[in-house]
């Protein structure tokens, strides 16, 4: 007890002096995270709303797959972007092994997922219900699918936090091909999972505790945007 | 009226080709057992209010539907006169809104016809002025009333200045108020020389819009008339029970 209440006055320590480490720790996380994120959304908002609009052999496996994919163990991710970048892997040359690249890569392979299957799953329900009514408008195929986006850009809120919860979390890939290389490649996750083997409680505490408030700030800050633009938009 | 078995396009002269907008031929369509189009042939004029009637069941909707291209007849065809084609436009029973805006819903559809986005608002001003819907420009398309929505909804499907207008049952369930409002949307749109294809099941509906009725029942039609000979001397026991007000079982 006295060991958990000594790590969680050291950690309020570190937080209230802004302490260089914790903050270099919390700084590369959100970078990666976002950045992963983002990508996720470039290539999983487009890809989700194809695979709720268009027909086409195969269509159906790749929902399948897509929703499979969601579980991806974050180990197997891993190692097979550490293979592909590695010095013998396709990849080797880039010399992308070993730093945040190579842990945005691995995060986004972990979050498009669950982008894909999320956006699939919601705008096909919207396609349903607009698709008497574009088609009778004539609408193209770029038209639909630029009108079901737009149209559930709020519910997509809530999948895009899915993956940035998804990537906050995430420790496994990330330790892989990232490394924890003290400050290069160490994130908050990978922070924890170290500062709590070698035994300094108050760090990982630390972490820990500001990796809850951004993950619960975050998704207040989301919730509430959704809500003010519901509103003004009249969604 | 006796119904001529269609069985070739080519059978249809130049001339019908020219004074019709619509022709159906040999038009099947089955869900299941239930036969919704049986053998539909039919030639819809070219100009002025052309009227379908019929029970609820009766195929009207399903045939709209196929006219338009949102269904596939089973078999047979639907030719529509070269001067329509592309400028085609369906107003649902139940309007479908996009989550935006009146004038979201206006901006949309004038996207989708192509009319550059300069252009746009003072179109939008036009077609807000003809649905009577001035002041509710900012008002969420959802949140309107029925009648509000009906009217947007028509007025949507102006936006891309079609040459040819579907309407199914437009009015269903609408007040007498909204119901003008709508039948005054026909009209002046009629006046335009636009064609309008008009499914009701509303007799005095069909008898102030109609130039020409064409009665549908179980899939099959069984009249198509100019309107005063519809009204005044229909020629199957059918036409004549459901003007009386007879139910059509």
């Amino acid at each position: 007890m006295n060991t958990l209440t000594e790590a969680f006055l050291q950690s309020f320590q570190l937080m209230i002096t802004l302490d260089e480490t914790l903050v270099e720790v919390v700084l590369l996380s959100l970078s990666v995270t976002f950045k992963a994120v983002s990508l996720a959304c470039l290539i999983g908002l487009p890809l989700g709303t194809a695979l709720a609009v268009l027909k086409f052999p195969g269509q159906k496996t790749l929902v399948v797959l897509f929703n499979s994919f969601m579980g991806l163990p974050p180990v197997v991710v891993g190692l097979v972007v550490y293979l592909i970048l590695s010095a013998n892997g396709p990849l080797g040359p880039l010399g992308l092994l070993y730093t945040p690249t190579a842990m945005i890569i691995a995060q986004t392979i972990l979050v498009t997922p669950i982008i894909v299957a999320h956006s699939r799953q919601i705008i096909v329900l919207l396609a349903e219900e607009y698709d008497e009514t574009l088609r009778s408008m004539q609408a193209s195929r770029m038209d639909i699918m630029g009108t079901l986006l737009w149209d559930s850009r709020f519910s997509l809120f809530t999948t895009v936090l899915a993956g940035l919860g998804r990537a906050f979390s995430e420790v496994g890939a990330v330790m892989i091909v990232g490394g924890n290389i003290n400050h290069f490649t160490r994130i908050m996750t990978t922070a924890i999972a170290l500062q709590t083997s070698r035994g300094d409680l108050a760090l990982a505490l630390g972490l820990g505790i500001i990796l809850l408030v951004l993950t619960i700030s975050i998704n207040a800050l989301a919730y509430g945007l959704k809500t003010t633009w519901e509103k003004h938009s009249y969604a | 009226m006796p119904k001529a078995k269609i069985l070739n396009l080519n059978d249809f002269s130049e001339q019908r080709k020219q004074q019709a907008s619509i022709i159906c031929s040999s038009l099947f369509f089955q869900r299941g057992e239930k036969k919704i189009l049986s053998d539909i042939s039919i030639t819809i004029p070219k100009t002025g209010i052309s009227v379908i009637m019929g029970p609820n069941g009766a195929g009207k909707s399903v045939l709209l539907r196929t006219i338009i291209g949102l269904l596939k007849p089973d078999s047979g065809h639907v030719i529509l006169n070269p001067e329509f084609a592309g400028k085609t436009a369906l107003v649902f029973q139940r309007p479908v809104l996009i989550r935006r805006t009146v004038y979201g819903n206006l901006h949309h559809a004038l996207g989708i016809a192509g009319v550059p986005r300069r252009q746009r608002k003072s179109r939008i001003e036009e077609l807000i002025a003809i649905g009577g819907l001035a002041g509710l420009e900012n008002h969420p398309a959802r949140s309107l009333s029925g009648g509000e929505q009906q009217r947007l909804q028509m007025v949507r499907t102006l936006s891309s200045n079609p040459k040819l207008i579907l309407l199914d049952e437009p009015s269903a369930s609408l007040d007498p108020q909204s119901t003008h409002a709508i039948e005054e949307i026909i009209k002046s749109t009629s006046d335009k020389n636009v064609k309008l294809v008009l499914v009701t099941h509303d007799i005095g509906q069909a008898k102030r819009l109609a130039d020409d009725v064409t009665f549908i029942h179980k899939g099959k039609i069984l009249e198509q008339n100019s309107s005063p000979d519809y009204f005044n001397s229909p020629s199957t026991p059918e036409v004549k029970s459901y003007l009386e007000g007879d139910l059509l079982v």
